[in-house]
């Protein structure tokens, strides 16, 4: 029965990494850049919600909203401030920019807040379920975090294959040239990209901490390069990839804590992703892309 | 044009030499604070691993995430050969032996991952080093390394379970709590011997046979490949030489403190980051520039340090606001228009 | 005696196939001429003899030697040199240093006797800089030397890569519309240098074109290609009589 129980934690855990690697590869994909900060963006979400919930009082509901809102304006901002100006002139360029507003992020979340931890007070009321007679039990963060996680990706995927701002995505992701001769307004369909992920950051910020109560500056940090090697391990710019990817993270992570070496679980999961990247280069769902001579 | 190349490979001799004949200087008269003299040493690993890096990323032209992966491994090895070899030498011939061990066992390592990680382009590369960068730093918190009477022993588990002879036993690696009692050798002139060294190497290898193949490859890998260029050596070489220079200042590093552990702080992604950011705001293969971005970033938390909690957000804020500054168009036009005194670094696309 | 010798050649991708049966025989000192309508597979052919792509069927002889399938480092060893239809310099270094990269395997010195600057580094470059000088004489690049390679005018980029080309010492040189993007002037002038190139290193060329004029000035052979298939073949003034060749360019 544990092995289910810890698949279970895992798949949770996926779930969270999946919401953010969906905020990676969509960036990723029409951006063509590294967010390094998209981690941070994860920890500034969960504080609202924190600030809101614990600190105002307000109902998780509302802490939720406001999270989501207060992550999307980052979102935009950032992209505005300090990638926008350079996204066509070097990749390289914008990904050491990224770097510095996740230092920039984490040290406003450090005078703001302090280095101590908070314990953030878990969202979900509802108390999970017990079967096999309680052997098995299953808690109230792991099935509304899968959950929603299944429904942020198909909501996702039907807004990109079926409205207008979602099929401009995809045209931009292609071909950002091509798209704006055809009337798209590239700028701002990066500007969504951004608002959508960073939004979908808040979401995960909230489940993650409802499950793993500890928030710190730095709370971001290793979750975000996780979701990344989700992404990266799913077929970075592919939004089932980013799905699939992180659910096998976390439930990679958990298996091994459980039952090879607690120590290891992280470098067992990058060997995992070493070794998917070696046989497969783009990822398990990428596509390979030869350069025409 | 040899000629002026000539000139500015000499500038960062020059640079170097000066720089340290000014803090010998200020040392003799005794007006560096203990607070700067404590940064000397770092500083010199900070300038080896940029230059280092500088060649993988501006050089060969791959963008690497794991060059503190190559420093830890350094570090590691030449710490504990230090501890292993003991007194039974002398302490500059047992630091020596321990910066070829750093800088041999590094390279073994650039080799061993070089070898599959090379065949990956772009970003699948850099996210791929940054994951051995930390499975490289998850083994040594779990490395137990001890000798004895009867040689050494090794354990993944626990101190207890090398078996050591209790009499003769000495452990040397001990887990997250890592090397202890490593010789104090690392000097502010060794540092600079060292960073003399790398320079030396470095800009050699660049106006060298070799140095072209490898620029060649990093400007067009099919144009290389259709005048016979090997793909595969030189890309290992490039980075292999690199990972030697990273394990060399990683032994410097070691060789500075009582304690070596590996931590998510000096051997994580973030380390392999920031050396990135030295390479990138000195820029792409100008190794001068990598010696002053890792010197004045280095300094410039330093510095801030009267601003107290306020220092890493200022660093954060100067970060960006150069980065956007030295690179985006508009503010190319401007600088153009109205600062055209100015230099800045050759900037460089990583493909 | 035929220097190149292809019997069969053919690559499909997935369904489509690209270039099927093809044969040609190119004599030493040969300027050959290979045209066709767009799409038609001259530049897959040019990768073929490369080794960029790995043929599907057929035989690829040069001077001898079989170099099928070889890898596109051991046949720039075995002797085959080419240039490309974008052009393809190493962009970030100078004009004399991109011709050097061309000697590569022709100048050698260890890795670390460059490092250590040994007597024979310094014996070898200056040999290095007297056979790049000598090659950037023969296409008029001397004063440039220094410039980055990205900063030459177009018509000087095509003409550096086929200098680059050349230091590699090759039996066969592959150029892939030397004359795009040139106007008629630099054209002709290409004409000239082709010609020269070929009577002063004996160099057998195999050359893609579209300009006709070019072609019909300086090829002695011609092979049309329509579809991935041979359209005709032959001297160069009886194969643009061709009634099918007519046809196949200007259409019905």
């Amino acid at each position: 029965m544990s092995l289910v129980s810890y698949l279970f934690n895992g798949l949770s855990l996926g779930a969270v990494y999946a919401i953010i690697a969906l905020g990676y590869t969509m960036v990723y994909g029409i951006a063509k850049m590294l967010n390094f900060a998209h981690g941070d963006v994860i920890m500034v979400g969960t504080y609202i919600a924190f600030t809101a919930i614990s600190t105002m009082g307000m109902s998780p509901a509302a802490g939720i909203i406001i999270s989501i809102i207060g992550c999307t304006v980052i979102g935009v901002l950032i992209e505005a401030i300090a990638y926008r100006p350079l996204l066509n002139v070097s990749k390289l360029a914008v990904l050491i920019t990224a770097i510095g507003v996740s230092y920039f992020l984490q040290n406003v979340a450090l005078l703001i807040f302090g280095s101590d931890t908070k314990s953030f007070t878990s969202v979900v009321s509802f108390r999970g379920i017990s079967l096999a007679g309680g052997k098995l039990n299953i808690s109230g963060e792991t099935i509304v975090t899968i959950a929603v996680c299944i429904v942020i990706m198909l909501v996702l995927t039907i807004f990109i294959k079926y409205t207008k701002p979602g099929k401009a995505m995809l045209a931009v992701s292609e071909d950002p040239g091509a798209a704006s001769l055809m009337g798209i307004n590239t700028n701002g369909t990066i500007a969504l990209t951004f608002a959508i992920g960073s939004a979908l950051a808040a979401v995960a910020g909230v489940l993650l901490c409802s499950s793993y109560p500890a928030l710190t500056p730095y709370t971001g940090s290793m979750p975000g390069i996780k979701a990344f090697v989700a992404a990266v391990f799913g077929g970075i710019g592919s939004i089932p990839g980013a799905f699939v990817g992180g659910l096998l993270l976390g439930v990679i992570e958990i298996l091994s804590k459980a039952y090879i070496s607690s120590q290891m679980a992280d470098a067992i999961v990058f060997a995992v992703l070493i070794v998917v990247l070696l046989v497969k280069p783009t990822g398990l769902l990428g596509k390979d892309i030869q350069e025409k001579v | 044009m040899a000629k002026k190349i000539f000139s500015k490979d000499n500038s960062s001799y020059f640079l170097v030499i000066i720089a340290y004949i000014l803090v010998e200087l200020l040392l003799k008269t005794g007006s560096l604070s203990s607070l700067m003299r404590g940064l000397l040493v770092p500083l010199c690993v900070y300038v080896i691993l940029a230059v280092s890096l500088n060649i993988t990323v501006g050089i060969l032209g791959e963008l690497s995430l794991g060059h503190a992966g190559f420093m830890c491994v350094g570090a590691f090895a030449g710490a504990f050969m230090s501890r292993y070899i003991g007194d039974s030498l002398p302490q500059g011939a047992v630091f020596l032996i321990a910066l070829l061990t750093g800088a041999i066992v590094a390279s073994v390592f650039g080799i061993i991952i070089g070898i599959p990680v090379l065949r990956l382009k772009g970003d699948y590369l850099a996210i791929v080093t940054l994951a051995f960068g930390e499975i490289i730093k998850n083994i040594m918190n779990i490395l137990y390394v001890g000798k004895d009477a009867n040689g050494l022993h090794i354990s993944l588990n626990s101190a207890s379970s090398l078996g050591l002879d209790p009499e003769s036993g000495d452990i040397i690696i001990n887990g997250a709590m890592g090397i202890t009692g490593t010789p104090k050798s690392s000097t502010f002139t060794i540092g600079i011997i060292l960073v003399l060294l790398t320079l030396f190497v470095t800009l050699n290898l660049i106006h060298s046979r070799t140095g072209r193949a490898i620029m060649a490859i990093r400007d067009n890998r099919i144009a290389a490949e259709s005048i016979g260029i090997n793909i595969t050596k030189y890309k290992l070489l490039a980075f292999t030489v690199s990972a030697a220079f990273a394990g060399i200042a990683g032994v410097l590093y070691a060789h500075n403190l009582n304690t070596l552990t590996a931590l998510p702080k000096n051997f994580g992604y973030n380390m392999s980051i920031m050396i990135l950011v030295f390479v990138v705001l000195g820029g792409m293969g100008n190794i001068r520039g990598s010696i002053i971005a890792a010197v004045v970033l280095t300094l410039l938390p330093e510095l801030l340090r009267g601003l107290n909690e306020y220092r890493m957000l200022i660093y954060s804020i100067v970060l960006i606001a150069v980065m956007i500054f030295s690179w985006s168009p508009t503010a190319k036009n401007f600088r153009e228009k109205y600062l055209g005194f100015l230099k800045f670094g050759k900037k460089r696309e990583v493909s | 005696m035929a220097l190149l010798e292809v019997t069969g050649l053919g690559i499909s991708f997935g369904g489509l196939r690209a270039v099927d049966d093809f044969n040609v025989i190119i004599k030493k000192g040969q300027l050959y001429g290979l045209i066709g309508p767009n799409g038609a597979g001259k530049t897959t052919i040019f990768n073929l003899l490369t080794g960029v792509y790995k043929p599907t069927d057929g035989f690829i002889v040069l001077d001898g030697e079989n170099i099928t399938g070889k890898k596109t480092t051991d046949i720039s060893k075995a002797g085959v040199a080419r240039t490309f239809q974008n052009i393809r310099l190493f962009s970030d270094l100078t004009v004399l240093d991109n011709v050097k990269a061309g000697l590569h395997n022709e100048y050698k010195y260890s890795t670390l006797t460059g490092i250590f600057r040994m007597p024979s580094y310094f014996r070898t470059e200056k040999e290095m800089n007297e056979k790049a000088m000598e090659l950037l004489k023969v296409f008029d690049l001397e004063k440039e030397t220094d410039y980055k390679a990205s900063n030459l005018p177009y018509g000087k980029q095509r003409k550096l890569e086929i200098a680059r080309a050349l230091a590699t010492n090759p039996k066969l040189l592959l150029l892939d519309e030397p004359a795009a993007g040139m106007n008629p002037n630099e054209t002709a002038e290409l004409m000239e240098t082709i010609r020269f190139v070929r009577d002063k290193f004996d160099m057998t060329i195999l050359l893609i074109e579209h300009d006709m004029k070019l072609v019909a000035g300086i090829c002695e052979k011609l092979t049309v290609l329509n579809f991935g298939q041979v359209l005709a073949q032959g001297d160069t003034s009886k194969v643009l009589k061709d009634p099918k060749v007519i046809s196949a360019y200007l259409g019905e």
